[in-house]
């Protein structure tokens, strides 16, 4: 089996992620900080260390500032609906996942004012569109760092000083490119940036996080849900304090260590090796399928403008079917049709059949890619 | 014997950064359950030898650690 879908979730687990997670159900089980006890303090340790680990990852000096949710989906809900008021102007790209696009749309039936700003078709972003419909009125510009369709990167720090100069603060998306791309906050001018430990981070599913800049005064976002922090406990008023604010309810300790191990996995390994390895992939694949005949492929083709997610079509035959056929046939798994982004699928010109999108991990192979090569070779000659 | 101080929290995930603070400067601390005779909270607290208690509170002030309240424990372990 060859697994190339990686861009939805990585899998395999690197055993290091495994043992982690093992080891903290067998010894370090408790409910972290609520009850004072050494496993509910072993507990909270792992907590805090991986909160320590992440906040140096992407550039942010007070751990506090990591608040941990279920994935990034729920990192930028957090954002959006505990920010954005009736009146406020909102400037998203238009290679948006539906994670940022489906809550935007519901704020915008509530009286949030959107721009989506048209990128080219194959994903990039011109900071000058983006520069001419941000106004004094706007509070927030959302991008992806990178888009889950083509990979193609968008130009986080040029938008973040268009933001900032009109008073509006930038979120990026950082699905994508959290674990392949380096990211630092505090040089990029990201205000708030929503991640997820199951992609390239390594770690499980439901898991992942928003980490609030330095700079940014976390009053001005409402917390999703309140309830018992474990702090405060006197009050039945949600505490103010970062992290508590925003993180009621037990934590997802064993999805937490797991993420600590993966990302204690890539920086042993190295941020630059991973990308390079899965650039070479990537670049292997992309000239693999340019020449095979029909076969329509997507973005920008350039590895540096890039992450390594590659979508392509084929002349006459549905998406469907040859996703199912490299399955059945050949054991090469992909994902097919619109990858909850209708509105990059609109951009690229894929919209409505979708693509077939492969995405290499780090425990992919060049012979894995060969092999996905000759297999839709054959599938696009059948 | 060795008489303690405790350090309160307004977080869970600001008594681990003062642990590890200390323990990065030298300062031996514990984390204990929070006496209940100065707060009601349900937390973890961290424990200190009282010799120690200027050094510690510099410690935290320049990691600007924001802490709820520092009592004497005496030689009382909680």
């Amino acid at each position: 089996m060859i697994y190339l879908d990686h861009a939805a979730t990585s899998w395999p687990k690197p055993i290091e992620v495994i043992e982690a997670m093992t080891d903290v159900l067998e010894s370090a089980g408790g409910n972290p900080g609520r009850s004072g006890h050494r496993v509910s303090i072993a507990a909270a340790r792992i907590v805090y260390d991986t909160r320590e680990e992440i906040s140096r990852f992407f550039g942010v000096s007070d751990p506090l500032r990591v608040i941990f949710t279920g994935n990034a989906t729920h990192a930028i809900n957090l954002a959006l609906i505990g920010m954005l008021k009736p009146g406020d102007h909102v400037v998203a790209s238009s290679m948006e996942h539906n994670a940022v696009m489906r809550p935007l749309r519901s704020l915008e039936k509530k009286g949030i004012h959107l721009s989506i700003v048209r990128c080219a078709s194959d994903g990039s972003l011109d900071v000058e569109d983006v520069a001419d419909v941000v106004t004094s009125d706007t509070r927030l510009v959302i991008l992806a760092h990178a888009s889950n369709v083509v990979g193609t990167l968008l130009p986080v720090a040029e938008v973040a000083v268009v933001a900032h100069q009109a008073g509006a603060l930038l979120l990026v998306d950082a699905a994508q490119t959290a674990g392949v791309i380096p990211i630092d906050m505090t040089a990029m001018g990201i205000d708030l940036l929503a991640f997820t430990g199951h992609k390239e981070l390594q770690g499980p599913p439901g898991i992942g996080g928003l980490v609030i800049a330095d700079n940014i005064d976390s009053a001005q976002i409402d917390p999703l849900i309140c309830g018992g922090t474990g702090s405060r406990s006197e009050s039945e008023e949600q505490p103010e304090d970062l992290p508590d604010k925003f993180e009621s309810g037990t934590a997802n300790l064993v999805g937490i260590a797991g993420l600590g191990a993966g990302l204690r996995r890539i920086k042993d390994i190295g941020i630059e090796e991973t990308r390079a390895h899965l650039k070479t992939l990537a670049r292997a694949l992309i000239d693999g399928l340019s020449a095979l005949p029909d076969i329509t492929l997507y973005g920008t083709l350039d590895l540096d403008r890039s992450v390594a997610v590659v979508s392509f079509t084929v002349t006459g035959k549905r998406v469907s079917e040859i996703g199912f056929r490299l399955d059945q046939d050949y054991g090469i798994l992909s994902r097919v049709g619109l990858h909850c982004a209708p509105a990059a699928h609109r951009t690229i010109g894929s919209f409505p059949e979708g693509t077939v999108r492969l995405a290499p991990g780090v425990f992919t192979t060049m012979d894995d890619i060969q092999q996905a090569i000759q297999a839709i070779g054959r599938i696009v000659r059948s | 014997m060795t008489q303690y101080g405790v350090i309160l929290f307004h977080t869970t995930a600001s008594v681990m950064r003062a642990e590890k603070l200390s323990i990065k400067k030298g300062v031996s601390v514990k984390l204990i359950p929070t006496p209940r005779q100065f707060s009601t909270d349900c937390g973890i607290a961290l424990r200190f030898d009282w010799s120690c208690r200027d050094l510690i509170m510099s410690v935290l002030e320049e990691a600007q650690v924001e802490s709820d309240a520092v009592h004497f424990l005496d030689t009382r372990p909680v």
